[in-house]
């Protein structure tokens, strides 16, 4: 069967590829277009590893298939920071040390991305809750939690240390 | 020389991770993201029968598909002698890794692999695996540890006989082996006591979880030289069981260390790579391996589920005259469950006359079971400990009393041998007891539990390197894998002894051509003995920028002295000099007699203990049975905190990953004896919602065998967990659990009978 002809928007770039109806976009993003930052840690929507913004939305990456990027905008891990110039939430995850193996670490960051969009100001619970989606098996998420607030006060513009 | 005492500028801040950037913009590069030029994917077929003899393999179909490059089985490997090996955490022998790798004869469990294809795609590799006809002779199987032990099981190993035992059994058995270790005699110490508890606990089988399956990518030449890249805890261990499975030269590999996506111990050991070198051989192109989640869970190693029996005798004051455990530990399908450390942890944290521990390893089919964090310690002492709660409770006694009325001490002979020494054990309950968590008052249903453990902490064989670049900048070259900021410890070591800031040494993984052997990243080694290579390397580097200096000045060596990352002058008869920085000495080392680097190859001994003691606050649900963790306080002594944020983070990661053990995580078996839960959304590790902060308080008794004082840090976190939340349930609703995990059904079940 032949492949389709996907046209999307990837991290501001227009961008064509060609997928097989079955493909995932998280293979898409891997294994097509060399954009490995988003991971596979469970291919069923469990781990949120594989987490990029669809227009707007967090979404799993491996629960959706290629061809649903037609005319919709991506945003993956590769796109979080501008040219050098880190995202709050990157440089707060740093400086927190909120990350280990730093595998879960992508999915983390552009969920948090995604809240911090609709939601500079949120909870401790509201936190947990949005990245309820994202595990992460070595931190605990003590220092994931601390550095989105942080991020957060960073967002609103407040200094914090 | 220790330097824990002096001044330390870099030690103990928190500077940013050498790798960090890379990890939070997603260039770090893991198993599964490398290619190599002209490469195959390969995937494994595995045994849907729990335990069946194979009969036949029939490959011509899947050989005929177009694009299929190699199938291989068993008979494709050579047949390894039985041999013990100390690579991974633990000791292995090599048979039973072979046969793990790729089954002969029987497959032992289901997920067991029987036969791998390589092919030009995914797709293609799906298709063939259907394709490959085995057929099987099903035979009876066994789950669990008690009923393996019955002496009408099916047995797995026809050559097993139980050692340990005299005189030698006659007949084959599951149970492979008894440890034992006494202390004084424990029926006078019963006799002596006022007060006896007991009880019976079981757990279930975990899993690490780690979020980065399994993946490697292999290339061997036609020359035989051999290319691996892989997620591992240890490139060397990679390389020496691939060597040994596939009767290579060690020497003919290089392994090189992909960032690793969590380990918890499960990386100890391979799986995919024999495969995927074995059908690079054969088909002459790379082939990249990656797994499911789904063989993660059925085919890569849980640690034990258990059962262990606890009696404790003490007299009316508190002070315990007698400790008994007797345990069980699940080896799955191969012997080398972790029970002796099981048995040899479990009452470690107690100075007691009379002691005996007992541990049983026992094969059925499951999975063989893979070291995890603190391998066996966690399953002895949730029950040890939670057999103290009861004791305390019995005697009236303040838990944190109780223990620190019989806690261990420097010097204290342990009953598994060594005596112990520079522990900080005390120090961590006085640490719980003055904590504002411990005085802070419950309400309905909620309480509040302790628990304290041991886990002893290696050192080990480690090699690290130490170069000066051409401008004076740093390269450390570290041999084991950064699991969790190693790279950041090692570097800013690096840095404190060369008096420098820390993001002037780049600290790297090299592979197995680029720095000398080192034991795996396990035991909690790598910061301690690693940490240690790296420190003496840097000494020799010192020694020779001091050298350098000398012969600029042309002064003798003694005469100069090394501060703040420059050389000077040792006094006003050394002469008059300007100091000279690192890249000044660097510029000229061409003159002075070349390149300025040195490396360190060690057997670290003399590593600290660790002791932790956690505090939990738990509100049980009486309509659901849901347990919610309130409030969770970690206090460990961790000798000197290098990098104190990541040492908080082995501790807070630790507690979680109990507090999962704990309340939910198990597997889950079908009655055809195949796992039922295979997946994230079935065996329920914690997720962000379900937990609260984890406090961890960190106590420094420094460990004067290492020259910043370091303690392993990363496994006695997941001792305590289990029992702290048992106990807090018990506080909350006056049941104690005796099984994991504590998860609603079962605790509701408890609330409406009274007990479990």
């Amino acid at each position: 069967m032949s492949k389709h002809h996907v046209s999307t928007t990837i991290n501001g770039e227009p961008v064509e590829f060609l997928c097989e109806t079955q493909q995932t976009m998280l293979d898409v993003l891997r294994n097509e277009l060399n954009l490995t930052g988003s991971k596979e840690g469970c291919a069923s929507g469990d781990c949120g590893a594989c987490s990029v913004i669809l227009d707007g939305r967090v979404v799993c990456s491996c629960l959706m298939l290629g061809v649903e990027a037609e005319g919709h905008t991506v945003t993956t891990i590769e796109g979080i920071a501008q040219g050098d110039h880190l995202h709050p939430v990157q440089q707060r995850f740093l400086e927190y040390a909120a990350l280990q193996c730093g595998f879960c670490t992508p999915g983390f960051i552009v969920a948090t991305k995604a809240l911090l969009d609709e939601n500079t100001n949120p909870t401790e619970s509201e936190i947990r809750y949005w990245l309820a989606g994202n595990l992460c098996r070595c931190t605990g998420y003590d220092k994931i939690v601390r550095a989105v607030q942080a991020a957060a006060a960073d967002v609103r513009g407040e200094k914090v240390a | 020389m220790n330097y824990f005492s002096s001044d330390l500028k870099v030690v103990g801040t928190r500077p940013i991770r050498p790798d960090g950037v890379d990890k939070v913009t997603g260039r770090a590069a893991f198993g599964a993201d490398f290619v190599m030029p002209g490469m195959l994917w390969g995937k494994v077929k595995r045994s849907p029968h729990a335990h069946a003899r194979i009969v036949k393999i029939d490959a011509s179909k899947a050989l005929a598909l177009p694009g299929v490059k190699s199938v291989i089985t068993g008979a494709d490997f050579p047949d390894i002698p039985t041999e013990e090996a100390f690579i991974g955490e633990g000791p292995v022998n090599f048979r039973d890794q072979a046969y793990n790798v790729i089954a002969r004869g029987k497959a032992l469990y289901e997920g067991h692999a029987v036969a791998a294809v390589a092919a030009t795609s995914e797709a293609i590799c799906d298709v063939a695996l259907e394709l490959i006809d085995v057929t099987y002779e099903v035979l009876p199987f066994v789950i669990d540890v008690e009923d393996a032990m019955k002496p009408d099981a099916p047995i797995l190993h026809e050559d097993l006989f139980t050692a340990g035992i005299d005189p030698k059994p006659t007949k084959p058995s599951n149970i492979s082996k008894r440890v034992a270790f006494t202390k004084g005699n424990v029926e006078a110490g019963f006799a002596e006591a006022e007060v006896i508890v007991e009880g019976k606990w079981t757990t279930q089988p975990v899993h690490q979880a780690y979020i980065e399956p399994h993946a490697c990518v292999c290339a061997v030449g036609a020359d035989g030289q051999v290319n691996i890249i892989s997620s591992s805890q240890g490139q060397f261990m990679v390389r020496a069981y691939t060597a040994k499975l596939l009767a290579m030269n060690i020497s003919n590999i290089r392994a090189t260390p992909a960032e690793i996506g969590g380990g918890f111990g499960g990386k100890t050991i391979v799986y995919l790579e024999p495969l995927a070198v074995l059908m690079s051989k054969k088909s002459g192109r790379p082939v990249k391996m990656v797994m499911t989640r789904e063989e993660v869970f059925r085919a890569s190693g849980p640690t034990s589920g258990g059962v262990i029996e606890v009696k404790l005798g003490a007299k009316k004051d508190g002070t315990i005259t007698a400790a008994r455990a007797e345990m069980w530990y699940q080896a799955g399908a191969f012997p080398g469950s972790p029970v002796q450390p099981g048995v040899m942890c479990c009452f470690a944290m107690y100075d007691v006359a009379n002691v005996e521990a007992i541990g049983y390893d026992v094969v059925s089919n499951r999975a063989k079971v893979a070291a995890y964090r603190a391998p066996g310690a966690p399953i002895s002492t949730f029950a040890t400990e939670s057999a103290m709660d009861d004791l305390a409770r019995k005697l009236e006694m303040d838990p944190l009393a109780l223990r620190e009325k019989n806690a261990a001490k420097n010097g204290t002979k342990t009953h598994y041998g060594p005596t112990l020494v520079n522990i900080g054990y005390m120090e961590t309950l006085q640490a719980a007891r003055s904590t504002e968590h411990y005085r802070t008052k419950l309400g309905k249903y909620q309480g509040r539990g302790v628990a304290s453990g041991f886990w002893f902490n290696i050192g080990g064989e480690s090699s690290a390197a130490v170069h000066v670049a051409e401008d004076g900048t740093v390269v450390a070259v570290s041999g084991n894998p950064d699991i969790g900021g190693s790279r950041a410890s090692i570097g800013m070591m690096v840095a404190e002894v060369l008096g420098v800031k820390a993001d002037i040494v780049r600290t790297v993984v090299g592979d197995t051509v680029a720095v000398g052997f080192s034991h795996v990243t396990g035991g909690s080694r790598v910061t301690f003995a690693t940490g240690m290579a790296a420190t003496q390397a840097a000494e020799k580097v010192v020694e020779q920028l001091k050298s350098r200096a000398a012969q600029i000045w042309d002064i003798p060596v003694e005469a100069v002295e090394w501060k703040d990352g420059q050389a000077l002058p040792a006094g006003s008869n050394a002469g008059a000099f300007d100091p000279l920085s690192i890249a000044a000495i660097a510029l000229k080392s061409g003159r002075t007699g070349g390149p300025i680097s040195a490396e360190v190859s060690l057997n670290a001994q003399g590593a600290g203990p660790g002791f932790a003691t956690h505090l939990c606050d738990v509100e049980v649900d009486p309509e659901t049975g849901q347990v919610t963790i309130l409030r969770y306080t970690a206090v460990q002594d961790v000798g000197k905190a290098i990098h104190p944020s990541y040492v908080e983070g082995q501790v807070q990661g630790g507690a979680a990953q109990g507090i999962g053990w704990a309340l939910n995580e198990e597997y889950i078996y079908d009655k055809n004896g195949r796992m039922d839960n295979p997946g994230f959304l079935d065996y329920r590790c914690p997720v962000a919602s379900d937990l609260p902060m984890v406090d961890a308080i960190l106590v420094e008794v420094p460990n004067p065998r290492h020259p910043f004082g370091a303690k392993g840090v990363g496994e006695v976190p997941i001792v305590p967990p289990m029992a702290a939340v048992a106990n807090a349930i018990r506080d909350a609703i006056g049941i104690r659990m005796h099984h994991l995990p504590m998860s609603p059904p079962k605790v509701l079940a408890a609330l409406e009978q009274g007990g479990d």
